[in-house]
C-alpha cells in the first residue's frame, strides 16, 4: 500500500497554516463591525464553512451521476468522502449561525431560507447514511448511494426557492445581494480581505480532508480484501 | 398420485409481440386495483390512519376556528404524508415478499414501465384517501371552501410529486436490511420542497391570499413534479437492476 | 440456444462465479447440480437477465445479454422456489396479468390450456391465497410457459414440497420437456434430476467441473459421479 503522498503532507501543513491565518485575520485583523460588535467575526468562518459544505453537496451529486455512468467505485469513494465533508462542514456553520444569531437576534434559530435549506441537506445526508448502512453488497450500497445524492441534488435548491416564499416573524435575514447585507451591515476593505482569505482557506481545507478520506476509503476497501484473501 | 396432463401443442402458432409501454403500464395498474379492491387491507389501513392523525391533530393543537383556517392546509398535508407512506411501504413489499418483482422484471418491457405503472397504483390510492378524508375534515370543521377546484387541483399537483419521489425511493428502500422504517426517512428530507409548496399554495387559497402569492409555489410545485418525474424514469433502471 | 463464455460475477470483493463456460443445445434439459453456495442461483439469474455478469459474454436464443435483455425475456419462462403470483388474485387473474405483461392478445384460451396443462382447471377462479404450495408451484410453471418459450430454466422447482405434489411437478416437467422446449434446472435432488434430464452439469466453487449425458451416466450412477466432480 503506498505511504501517504508528499503532496499531501504538504497539503497538511498549509492546511494548518492558513488556517490559523485565517482566524487572525477574522479574529484580530478585522476591525470590530460597529453595530454588532466582536460576534460579528463569526462572519467569516460562518460563510467559509458554508461555502465548502456547498462546494461538497455539489461534488456529492456530480460523483453519484459519474458512478452511474461509469460503475467505477472511486466514484463512489469520492462521493462518501464529499458527503461526509460537507456533513461536517455545513453542522458547523449552523452552529456558528447559533452563535451569531443570539446575541444578534435575540434567538438560536432564525428560519432564515440558507441556514434552513443546510438543516435539511443535514437530514438528507443522514438518511444517506442510513441508506447505505442497511445496504451490504457494496455495488448496490454506491448505486442508490448515487441515486439518493442525486436525489437530494435536485431536491435542496427546490427547498430553498420554496422557503424562501415563506415569510416570517423572524428576524429577515436573507437581502437580495450577497452576504454582506445580512444583519445589515457592509463591509471595509480590511474585512473583505479576511473574508475572502476565510474563504479560500476553508477551500484548501476542504481539499485536504477529501483527500484524506478517498485514501482511508482505499484502504478500507483493501483491508475488506486482504480479510477475505485471508478466510478463503 | 398423479393425472396425466394435455400437451399443449408444440407448434402452437407465435401469436407473442412485444407489449407496448403503455399496455404494460395499464397491466400493473389495473393488477394493483384489482387486488387492492378485493383485500382493501392498504386502503382501510391508510384511512384509519388518516382519521387518526386527524383526531390528534384537534387535540394537539385546540384549535379554535380562527386558528384552524391557518393551520387546514398544514394539517391535511402532514396527514396525507404519513398515510402515503403507508401505501408506499405495503404496495412495494407486496411485490418484494413474494419475489413478484422479479417477475415484473423478468417481462420483456422497458423497465420504467414498471415504475411508472406502479406510481399510477400508488397515486391511485393516495386520492381515493384524500377524496374521503378531505369531505369528512370539510364535515368536522365546517371548511367548505376545500371543495374549491383549484384547491383539489394543488392536492392533485402535490400528490403527484410526493408519490413519483416514494415510488422511487420504495423501491431502494424494500430492498434494504431496514425496509419500512427507511422509507420515511429518506422522503421526506427530499419531499420537503413538495409539501412546503402544496401547503404554501393550497393555505393561500383557504386564506384568501393574492394571486402572485399562490402562483409563485404553485410554479415551483410544478417544477418539482417534472423534474423528479424524469428523473425518476430515468434512474429507476439502475434501482432494480442488479 | 445457450452460450456462455468465461462468465465471472462478483459481489462487492467476493467472486462468486470465477469463469463459466455452459453451453446448451435446443431442446436439451440440462441439470444443474452443486452444493449450496457453488452459484447456481447466481448463474440462473444471470441467465434469466435479472442480474449481470461482471465479466464475460451470455447468449440466449441468438440474444446477447445484457445489451439484449428485453429480447431474450420475451423468449424465456423462469420458475424460481418463490411462485411470483399474487395471492389476492384469482388464478385466471394471475395469468391474465402476465399474459398482458408478455404482450398476448386474445389470451382466454391460451389461459385455458395452461390451466390444464398443469392441472388447475378446476381452481381457476379461486384465489391463490388458498391454494397450497404445490399447486402455486403448479400455477408459477403455468405463469412461465404462457408465452411460449423456448427457454426455461427452473431453479429449485421442488423445494418445500411434499411427495404428490412433487411427482405432480414430475409429470408437468416432463410435458414441459416433451414439447421440445430447452430447459435448464438447479436441483439439490440427485433422484428427480437424474429422471428427467438429458444432460447433467457439475457446479462448484464457481465452475463448471464436470457434464455427462444421460447415457454416458448409464455406466456410473449419478450420486457417484456427483461425488467424483465434486472432490476435484
Amino acid at each position: 500500500m503506498q505511504s501517504k503522498p508528499i503532496v499531501l503532507s504538504i497539503l497538511d501543513v498549509v492546511s494548518i497554516i492558513v488556517l490559523g491565518v485565517a482566524a487572525y485575520l477574522a479574529l484580530v485583523f478585522a476591525p470590530t463591525e460597529l453595530v454588532m460588535g466582536d460576534v460579528q467575526r463569526v462572519f467569516y468562518f460562518h460563510v467559509g464553512t458554508a461555502w465548502v459544505g456547498l462546494l461538497g453537496f455539489i461534488l456529492a451529486a456530480i460523483a453519484g451521476i459519474a458512478y452511474l455512468a461509469t460503475k467505477d467505485m472511486k466514484w463512489d469513494r469520492f462521493e462518501v468522502a464529499a458527503v461526509e465533508v460537507s456533513t461536517m462542514f455545513f453542522f458547523i456553520t449552523i452552529v456558528l449561525g447559533s452563535i451569531w444569531a443570539r446575541p444578534v437576534w435575540n434567538t438560536w434559530w432564525t428560519w432564515d431560507p440558507r441556514l434552513t435549506t443546510a438543516a435539511v441537506t443535514e437530514l438528507i445526508y443522514i438518511a444517506y447514511f442510513m441508506l447505505r448502512q442497511g445496504i451490504e453488497d457494496p455495488e448496490k450500497r454506491a448505486r442508490f448511494g448515487a441515486v439518493y445524492t442525486l436525489l437530494g441534488g435536485l431536491s435542496a435548491p427546490i427547498t430553498f426557492m420554496v422557503i424562501r416564499l415563506f415569510r416570517t416573524i423572524h428576524p429577515v435575514v436573507i437581502g437580495s445581494q450577497s452576504a454582506e447585507a445580512e444583519g445589515g451591515f457592509s463591509m471595509t476593505t480590511d474585512m473583505r480581505a479576511a473574508f475572502f482569505f476565510s474563504l479560500f482557506a476553508f477551500t484548501i481545507i476542504f481539499i485536504d480532508l477529501i483527500w484524506h478520506r478517498i485514501r482511508l476509503g482505499r484502504l478500507q476497501d483493501k483491508v475488506e480484501e486482504l480479510k477475505l484473501n485471508l478466510s478463503l | 398420485m398423479s393425472s396425466a396432463f394435455r400437451l399443449p401443442p408444440s407448434a402452437a402458432p407465435r401469436f407473442l409481440a412485444k407489449p407496448t409501454f403503455f399496455k404494460a403500464t395499464m397491466a400493473i395498474v389495473q393488477k394493483d386495483l384489482a387486488a387492492e379492491f378485493r383485500s382493501r387491507e392498504l386502503l382501510s389501513a391508510m384511512l384509519v390512519f388518516s382519521m387518526l392523525v386527524i383526531l390528534i391533530f384537534n387535540f394537539a393543537l385546540e384549535l379554535d376556528i380562527k386558528v384552524r383556517q391557518s393551520v387546514t392546509a398544514g394539517v391535511l398535508w402532514t396527514t396525507f404524508a404519513f398515510a402515503g407512506t403507508l401505501g408506499l411501504n405495503r404496495s412495494m413489499a407486496v411485490e418484494k415478499d413474494r419475489g413478484c418483482l422479479d417477475g415484473l422484471l423478468l417481462a420483456p418491457v422497458d423497465r420504467s414501465a414498471i415504475f411508472f405503472g406502479k406510481a399510477i397504483s400508488n397515486l391511485a390510492f393516495m386520492l381515493i384517501v384524500e377524496a374521503i378524508v378531505l369531505p369528512l375534515y370539510a364535515l368536522l370543521y365546517n371548511e367548505v371552501r376545500i371543495f374549491q377546484p383549484a384547491f383539489l387541483g394543488v392536492i392533485l399537483l402535490g400528490s403527484i410529486g410526493y408519490i413519483a419521489v416514494g415510488t422511487l425511493l420504495s423501491a431502494m428502500s424494500v430492498q434494504t436490511r431496514t425496509r419500512d422504517v427507511l422509507l420515511p426517512i429518506l422522503l421526506f428530507p427530499v419531499a420537503i420542497p413538495v409539501l412546503l409548496a402544496s401547503v404554501k399554495a393550497s393555505g393561500g387559497l383557504l386564506n384568501n391570499a393574492t394571486f402572485a402569492e399562490i402562483l409563485a409555489p404553485l410554479n415551483l410545485l410544478i417544477v418539482y413534479d417534472i423534474v423528479f418525474i424524469a428523473v425518476a424514469f430515468m434512474v429507476f433502471d439502475f434501482v432494480v437492476e442488479e | 440456444m445457450i452460450e456462455v463464455k468465461k462468465l465471472v460475477k462478483r459481489f462487492g470483493l467476493k467472486t462468486i462465479l470465477r469463469g463459466v463456460d455452459f453451453s446448451v443445445e435446443p431442446g436439451e434439459f440440462v441439470a444443474l447440480l452443486g452444493p449450496n453456495g457453488s452459484g447456481k442461483t447466481t448463474f440462473l439469474r444471470i441467465l434469466a437477465s435479472l442480474s449481470r455478469a461482471s465479466m464475460g459474454s451470455v447468449k440466449v436464443a441468438g440474444y446477447s445479454l445484457p445489451n439484449e435483455s428485453a429480447q431474450v425475456r420475451a423468449k424465456l419462462g423462469v420458475v424460481t422456489h418463490m411462485p411470483l403470483l399474487y395471492p389476492d388474485l384469482t388464478a385466471e387473474e394471475n395469468l391474465q396479468f402476465y399474459a398482458r405483461m408478455y404482450g398476448i392478445t386474445n389470451f382466454q384460451s391460451r389461459i385455458t390450456l395452461v390451466l390444464e396443462m398443469v392441472g388447475l382447471e378446476n381452481r381457476r377462479k379461486d384465489l391463490v391465497r388458498t391454494f397450497s404450495r404445490g399447486m402455486q408451484q403448479r400455477l408459477a410453471i403455468g405463469r412461465a410457459v404462457i408465452h411460449d418459450p423456448e427457454v426455461i430454466l427452473f431453479d429449485e422447482p421442488y423445494t418445500g414440497l411434499d411427495q404428490d405434489a412433487s411427482e405432480m411437478l414430475d409429470d408437468v416437467l416432463r410435458t414441459v420437456a416433451a414439447t421440445g422446449r430447452t430447459v435448464v434446472m438447479t436441483s439439490h435432488d440427485l433422484a428427480r434430476a437424474e429422471d428427467l434430464a438429458t444432460r447433467f452439469d457439475i457446479l462448484s466453487r464457481g465452475v463448471i467441473t464436470a457434464t455427462a449425458t444421460q447415457k454416458e451416466l448409464k455406466k456410473t450412477n449419478l450420486l457417484t459421479f456427483y461425488k467424483q466432480a465434486l472432490v476435484e
